[in-house]
């Protein structure tokens, strides 16, 4: 079989992650705790950011949750990139990953860990597993109310 | 004539083509089967031949048109084992014969204080529907338990019937679980208190034999036709005449009338008085194809057959270590839905590694978000089988999910 269209989608980093997530668990007294949820498939994560005292970094993010291998290598990725990013960036790089995920950018013009996702594309009903920790931290970082939802 | 299940393939296209370069094994059937060659023809017929809206027109097509539609009732009426043709009712699908009995005779009949019965295991069409109706007319919504062979729990059964049911609406067969529920027994249980009884017959319609006479005093069965063979959009609500006599229609328009003045209009008689407005009538010639075609093989056939597949598929499964079967363990009183986790992958990595390998499988909560929850699942994976089905399916199912575990856990399995 081919197992090469697979490996393309479950890079080595993506597996490694998922069994050895980053930055898994809560923060005591979070700035912000976001829910994101997948109603499709009912992955769930949680997002717990801590800001430093410019208010403008993100000092720490832990992530918590439940779901397949790319919802959680991805989260995990995620969490570990933010960690001592400005809010502005960190904006900015939700929407890079965004265009990743949609074909919109490719994959040299990211960097790190999350570059290795640039294969969901190629499964389409996947990608939505990719953008649940991102989609949650967007509304997270613009406080909006209640669980987010990728659909 | 003895059940071939190399002829019966040849009669799907579909089931010859591939997917990702690989022969399409489809095992998603719970969710909707394939249709044979035989009710495409139908259909297409229809439209080529004799395409004209039924019950209106005074021309040759048209009159064409409404007698293979009305033709489809005396079909339907005889697979199900039924005489009166006006308890024959075209509707949607599962989803909204059940919708019209909730709305029409719940509206009517349900009152504050009182218990609307279901099981653990429904789909949503059977669960949300009762669910709102008892929160608008403040009715007790009572759920009956499963136990740990995913079957219903006998005494949560006594303890939803101790008070006042005023319906029993359950599924024949759990399209997550695979359980086949005693429905003669339940059906007993529940008119001998006074309820009203709903059967869900969306999974088992395909697979076995269905007779009002086996069931017992029913009062409605609900069923879809795309998953016996037909196509999407039509389904079939029963009813028994008196009960549906008493009911207000559901929806107004077309067709549900019989004279409409300015301030005040009458009803049709049944079963018009349910189908508002131009229905679908080419799905409904094709749903009586697909029934023409179920029996042209024979359901006691199918039945004789799924039930091989069943005994082999569960013991197959059994054998993978790492894989729990969610649903029941005896190949007896079990339907062609298998659900599963396998430890350590989760259900969507396992669905895309076996896409990739051709087969089609579901992974989620199965529309029963509930009963997930009971069960304290977030996923599974489910392979539903159908007569087109075969060992060969079933074991290249079983290896590919040794080689998935390979694949995710490496050396650790």
């Amino acid at each position: 079989m081919n197992f090469a269209v697979l490996d393309s989608l479950y890079k080595e980093v993506i597996l490694e992650h998922q069994k050895d997530p980053r930055n898994f668990g809560h923060l005591d007294n979070p700035d912000f705790q976001k829910e994101g949820f997948n109603p499709l498939c009912g992955d769930r994560v949680t997002i717990d950011l801590k800001l430093d005292e410019t208010k403008e970094k993100v000092s720490q993010c832990r992530f918590h949750g439940e779901g397949c291998s790319i919802c959680m290598a991805s989260a995990s990725m995620m969490a570990e990139e933010i960690e001592g990013l400005q809010v502005v960036d960190i904006k900015k790089l939700i929407q890079d990953f965004r265009d990743l995920m949609q074909g919109k950018k490719s994959p040299e013009e990211l960097e790190g860990d999350i570059v290795a996702l640039s294969g969901v594309k190629n499964f389409p009903v996947r990608i939505k597993c990719a953008l649940l920790s991102w989609v949650t931290l967007k509304d997270a970082l613009e406080h909006s109310d209640g669980t987010t939802r990728t659909e | 004539m003895k059940f071939n299940v190399s002829k019966v393939r040849e009669d799907f296209p579909i089931l010859s083509t591939q997917v990702r370069d690989q022969p399409l094994v489809y095992l998603d059937s719970a969710a909707t089967s394939q249709k044979p060659q035989f009710v495409l023809d139908v259909m297409n017929e229809a439209y080529q031949q004799y395409h004209a809206n039924v019950h209106r027109g005074a021309y040759w097509l048209s009159q064409v048109s409404t007698e293979k539609y009305e033709g489809v009732r005396e079909k339907v009426a005889k697979f199900i084992g039924v005489k009166n043709t006006k308890e024959i009712i075209f509707t949607r699908g599962t989803t909204e014969s059940i919708n019209i009995v909730c709305s029409s005779w719940g509206q009517e009949n349900i009152q504050e204080g009182d218990d609307i019965v279901i099981t653990r295991m429904e789909h949503h069409s059977n669960f949300v529907p009762w669910q709102q109706l008892a929160k608008e007319k403040k009715a007790n919504l009572k759920i009956i338990e499963i136990n740990q062979d995913y079957k219903l729990d006998l005494e949560s059964v006594q303890k939803a019937f101790s008070g006042n049911p005023k319906v029993f609406a359950f599924t024949m067969m759990s399209n997550v679980l695979g359980t086949l529920n005693p429905v003669m027994e339940l059906t007993k249980m529940a008119k001998d208190k006074g309820a009203m009884v709903l059967i869900d017959a969306a999974q088992s319609v395909s697979q076995m034999p269905i007779s009002i006479d086996e069931l017992g005093p029913v009062d409605f069965i609900a069923f879809s036709a795309h998953k016996m063979c037909g196509p999407t959009g039509v389904g079939v609500l029963w009813g028994k005449e008196a009960l549906l006599n008493q009911m207000k229609p559901y929806q107004f328009g077309g067709d549900m009338i019989s004279r409409v003045q300015d301030h005040q209009t009458s009803w049709n008689e049944l079963p018009w008085k349910f189908e508002a407005g131009t229905p679908n009538f080419v799905g409904v010639i094709g749903m009586g194809a697909a029934i023409d075609y179920l029996q042209s093989i024979g359901m006691d056939q199918i039945h004789q057959y799924e039930q091989k597949l069943i005994d082999y598929t569960v013991n197959e499964m059994l054998n993978v270590s790492g894989l729990k079967l969610i649903g029941p363990k005896s190949p007896h009183n079990r339907g062609t839905a298998f659900s599963f986790t396998l430890e350590g992958i989760h259900p969507h990595d396992l669905a895309t590694f076996l896409d990739v390998k051709g087969i089609s499988i579901r992974a989620g909560h199965h529309c029963a978000m509930p009963l997930m929850d009971k069960l304290q699942i977030v996923a599974t994976t489910r392979a539903s089988l159908l007569f087109y089905n075969t060992k060969e399916e079933v074991d290249l199912l079983i290896q590919s999910l040794n080689e998935a575990k390979k694949y995710f856990l490496g050396g650790q399995k």
